[in-house]
């Protein structure tokens, strides 16, 4: 319904609006400076409420962490892809598997290069398998079988000077760079 | 004087209802235009569109399907914790013991397909009917973003249960974020890196834990849910505004 029939003041018939003209740059600088205000604080807000959503803290295990020495990773014999171990110990937490092959150690990222689920180890069949879309790694961690395109990626890997090994996740290495020193150790 | 005449004459009565329920096109006008809900509606509903095989009443199903599940959603969230611990406990809680809970639950769970299955065969209808043609086209812009919130209304409420399923959809779901152009970390010409790209703001973490099932579940039973409320408002709203509900030619 609209209102048309209404009468519409007059400015000329209201008796205390000021006069044209009289204040008109005042009242523009006012006008300005409170919508000025008004978007500035939204912005802001909007700004300050973006940033809410990035937490600081996470309470996510660290990225760098011990995983014992050599001698938690003995030597024996090796299956048909040359892998004489691999160990789950630090899968739940870190999602990390470390292998040990005759002559190096290295620590595989458990997250299938295909879409990023965690392949499960099958220690009797010396294979990983995905759950998601059904690929399949050797006890090496490279790809044979289903969608993934390429072997699961490794971490940083390094010995300190009292002998414990450290794992560093804030770098992966594809298979590109298998072998690069960084990323294995040599037993 | 009878108690009905006693009650629809008493002051608190005439308060709520100012007409009153003669059948008269005046009273019917009014019973339509002074309730806050129905005044989303047309006053006078044309013959033609009481043509169920033109229109197939597909909106207003996938309607009732949504007030049916804010219903039981509603009902659900008397029983479920959005913690880790008690996520996947309180689901099979809700199914084995809570009273009346498995048919909740299973009610909310196939509500859910079906809203999205008929909000996609009222799509199918408005393109084959021509009904996203001038002057409905700002209509139809708002039905595709309602579309794309029942779409995420399912996503998120498919973490919920937090069992291996859940984990893993929304695990993949959520690395297809991360391949977005610029705001994700593996997707083409990253400006950001895995603790502040797309999937990072999703989950709030790099991995799926407990800030997203929290994440997932505020946006779940809240944040899309609101926006879809004043969506579905102004979408019925404009139905009348642009010209009523489309007719056959």
């Amino acid at each position: 319904m609209a209102d048309d029939s209404k009468p519409t003041l007059e400015p000329e018939g209201c008796p205390h609006c000021p006069k044209e003209n009289m204040s008109d740059s005042r009242r523009t600088l006012m006008r300005r400076l409170g919508w000025g205000a008004f978007f500035t604080t939204l912005a802001v807000s909007a700004a300050g409420t973006l940033r809410f959503f990035f937490p600081r803290v996470l309470f996510e295990p660290p990225t760098s962490f011990k995983i014992g020495t050599m001698k938690d990773y003995p030597s024996g014999s090796a299956d048909k892809y040359g892998v004489i171990s691999v160990s789950e110990q630090f899968m739940e937490k870190q999602r990390v598997w470390i292998v040990r092959e005759t002559d190096k150690v290295y620590a595989i990222f458990g997250k299938c290069t295909h879409l990023g689920c965690t392949p499960k180890w099958f220690a009797d069949e010396r294979l990983f398998k995905c759950p998601c879309h059904g690929s399949q790694y050797y006890s090496n961690g490279v790809n044979f079988a289903g969608p993934a395109p390429r072997p699961m990626d490794r971490y940083i890997i390094s010995k300190l000077a009292d002998g414990r090994i450290v794992v560093d996740s804030s770098e992966l290495f594809t298979v590109d760079n298998f072998d690069d020193p960084r990323c294995f150790l040599k037993a | 004087m009878t108690l009905k005449e006693k009650i629809m004459g008493s002051q608190i009565w005439k308060s709520i209802f100012r007409h009153d329920f003669e059948d008269t096109p005046s009273n019917r006008g009014k019973v339509i235009r002074s309730n806050v809900f129905l005044h989303l509606h047309p006053l006078r509903i044309p013959e033609h569109a009481m043509k169920i095989r033109f229109t197939w009443c597909m909106g207003g199903i996938t309607f009732f399907a949504f007030l049916v599940e804010c219903i039981t959603g509603i009902l659900l969230m008397f029983y479920y914790h959005p913690v880790i611990e008690y996520a996947y406990m309180d689901m099979k809680y809700l199914q084995f013991d809570v009273p009346f809970g498995q048919i909740l639950r299973n009610v909310h769970r196939w509500g859910a397909h079906l809203m999205v299955f008929t909000v996609m065969l009222h799509m199918l209808r408005v393109f084959l009917t021509g009904s996203y043609k001038k002057p409905r086209e700002f209509n139809w812009v708002i039905g595709v973003v309602l579309l794309t919130l029942t779409l995420l209304m399912s996503f998120t409420g498919y973490l919920l249960p937090w069992d291996q399923l859940a984990y893993w959809a929304i695990t993949v779901g959520t690395n297809m974020g991360a391949a977005t152009p610029f705001f994700g970390v593996e997707g083409p010409f990253p400006i950001v890196d895995k603790f502040n790209d797309v999937r990072f703001v999703l989950l709030g973490g790099t991995t799926v834990g407990a800030n997203a099932l929290l994440r997932f579940y505020v946006a779940h039973v809240i944040a899309i849910p609101a926006i879809v409320f004043v969506g579905c408002a102004i979408h019925f709203w404009r139905i009348r505004k642009d010209g009523g509900i489309s007719r056959p030619l």
